[in-house]
């Protein structure tokens, strides 16, 4: 009777042990699938005129070139807004305002901003950039994309400065030094890796982001670097040839994905490169 | 901080230009990192403020209706939310259904059943997974899963289930490969390397301890997992589950490539449909009018508001087992 009951359990246990080895085949085989086929569809595609040439009119053979200029500038743009931004309002969150309920309403705004739909941000800047500068431009781009940076670094400059030890803060006070002297020459140092992890982290997830970009810099057929500009980035373009009938569009449709990913996992690599020293202190 | 009644006496010592000066930096410094923290807000309720401001006139027009309205018709300018709100919620169910128990399960499979070696290998290529773009999934899903489901898994379903009175209404219809199921497949994919990277982030923090007492009363693996590791780690995981659910919700470009973009509500899943998010991204650049431009602001304001409650949710659970943890250690 024991022993039955005992092979029922162990039955039981052998059973959702093997579903949880199938969901992470079935899971893990999918994320495989879709990166197998983009890589095989995305490097079948790519060739020298995907970066020397801008983007075609239907029916011709073209690149991608404006949009990728795009994407860098507005890219550069935003993380050159967006990060000292972020980087001054985690500051204040770990140092000065740590245990003030002020940090604690900001930290749990700043979650909300963390995960909120990209799209959402996008009406808004429309709302405070487009209508009143009567256009899109890639200021606008720019400033969506800043949005979704500050956030980010704000979460990361955050928690890196929390593992800073006090014992550093402590001795550096000890020496005569301001709060703010402290905080720039002593605990932003020995957070320095991770707030660079931080930025890179921000950068690589701009770097995909469409939805706050279809009414904020709209698109650009054309070589442009004004910023006061429609201005194209890889993933509108991307957008606007995939729902296209074109054949040749959907190639370099593929190919741009193709470069955003390897764009992405890159950023994230080297994000997780520089961080894996502190985790291991 | 400068404490004042010293420093007449610090001044005589040091020169008092120089410890006003330090001291300016400091308060300068000081309020700068302050104004970047209020910023933060500022942005918060400016974003707010502009949904309210752009969605006004729509707001004046239609009132309460607007949710329960099912037309969408910018030529008579009547405009109705029910049909995208319909959409994000069952795309968003049908992606929670899917992913989180796949994900519950690597989660296991990662804590408990991986070998040693190739635990972090496989962790890391989860976390990296879910840093890709989601515009990513949605070309995929377009050029490569609809086809697919449209050749074999549609036609199979809508046979299999066509004379069964209830389903056959939830499968019914012409396979177009594209619809509310495709995308909540789509969802699902996209926000399962989330689901999975922070359960098992939660599992981790269950402590080895209350697992080895249960395998030491002779408890099999499923059942630490299901009776000790769960239990312990529910808040968390449900709290991960709505972060989850946070992004699947507003998620834009996954679902706009194979939702339909149709305003109306079908009892089919297969049926094409449409989801705020998508609605928005179709139309915003190409409306004309300022009812049907507020129209859509109004929708955003109403995923906002939706996404703000399930991410407030889930940051209130993950707040509490936080201070749960540090009153445990």
């Amino acid at each position: 009777m024991n022993s039955s009951r005992y092979l029922r359990r162990r039955i039981r246990g052998g059973i959702f042990m093997g579903l949880s080895v199938v969901a992470t085949l079935f899971g893990l085989g999918w994320l495989g699938v879709i990166l197998g086929t983009l890589l095989y569809e995305g490097f079948s595609g790519i060739d020298v005129a995907v970066f020397t040439e801008s983007t075609p009119p239907p029916g011709e053979m073209g690149g991608l070139l404006n949009a990728i200029a795009g994407s860098f500038m507005m890219g550069v743009f935003a993380v050159a807004v967006g990060t000292p931004i972020g980087i001054l309002a985690g500051t204040y969150l770990a140092e000065y305002g740590r245990y003030t309920r002020l940090a604690f309403f900001l930290r749990f705004v700043n979650d909300i901003l963390l995960s909120a739909p990209s799209i959402v941000l996008g009406l808004f800047i429309y709302d405070v950039m487009v209508r009143p500068m009567g256009h899109f431009s890639a200021y606008a781009g720019a400033a969506a994309l800043a949005v979704i940076v500050i956030p980010v670094v704000v979460r990361t400059t955050e928690n890196m400065l929390l593992l800073i030890p006090n014992q550093l803060r402590e001795a550096a006070i000890a020496l005569g030094a301001t709060r703010s002297h402290v905080i720039r020459s002593v605990t932003w140092k020995a957070a320095q890796a991770g707030i660079v992890t931080g930025a890179l982290l921000a950068i690589a997830r701009i770097s995909g982001e469409t939805a706050p970009l279809l009414f904020t810099s709209l698109n650009n057929q054309f070589w442009s670097v004004n910023p006061n500009e429609p201005m194209a980035s890889l993933p509108t373009a991307i957008f606007q040839m995939a729902m296209s009938p074109y054949e040749d569009w959907h190639r370099l449709a593929w190919s741009g994905a193709v470069i955003i990913t390897m764009a992405v996992l890159a950023l994230s690599i080297t994000a997780r490169v520089l961080e894996s020293p502190s985790e291991r202190r | 901080m400068v404490d004042l009644t010293v420093k007449e006496d610090v001044s005589l010592v040091l020169g008092s230009a120089r410890l006003r000066r330090s001291y300016r930096t400091e308060r300068t410094f000081r309020n700068m990192t302050l104004a970047c923290a209020l910023l933060v807000a500022v942005l918060f309720a400016g974003i707010i403020w502009s949904l309210f401001d752009g969605a006004w006139p729509a707001i004046r027009a239609f009132g309460v209706s607007f949710l329960f309205t099912e037309a969408w018709n910018p030529v008579t300018e009547r405009f109705g939310a029910l049909a995208p709100i319909y959409g994000t919620l069952v795309t968003s169910l049908i992606a929670m259904l899917i992913s989180v128990p796949i994900g519950i399960g690597i989660a296991i499979f990662l804590t408990e059943l991986c070998p040693r070696g190739l635990r972090r290998p496989i962790g890391i290529a989860v976390e990296l997974l879910a840093g890709i773009p989601s515009i990513i999934y949605g070309i995929w899903g377009l050029f490569v899963l609809a086809p697919i489901l449209q050749a074999t898994f549609m036609p199979f379903f809508i046979s299999l289930f066509g004379n069964v009175p209830l389903l056959a209404s939830l499968f019914a219809g012409p396979p177009y490969g594209i619809g509310v199921f495709t995308a909540g497949l789509i969802l699902a994919i996209m926000t399962l390397p989330f689901v999975a990277a922070i359960t098992r982030d939660v599992f981790e923090t269950v402590p080895p301890v209350l697992k080895e007492a249960a395998y030491g009363l002779g408890a099999t693996v499923w059942e630490v997992q299901w009776k000790v590791v769960l239990p312990y780690a529910r808040a968390g995981v449900v709290g991960g589950v709505m972060l989850a659910l946070g992004r699947a919700l507003g998620e834009t470009m996954a679902v706009t490539f194979v939702i339909g973009n149709a305003h109306r509500i079908s009892t089919s899943v297969f049926a094409p449909g449409t989801t705020i998010s998508a609605a928005i991204a179709n139309e915003f650049t190409e409306a004309v009018g300022e009812l049907y431009t507020a129209s859509l602001v109004e929708l955003g304001l109403i995923l906002f508001f939706v996404t703000f409650l399930v991410l407030a949710a889930a940051q209130f659970m993950l707040y509490r087992l936080e201070s749960l943890a540090g009153e445990r250690t």
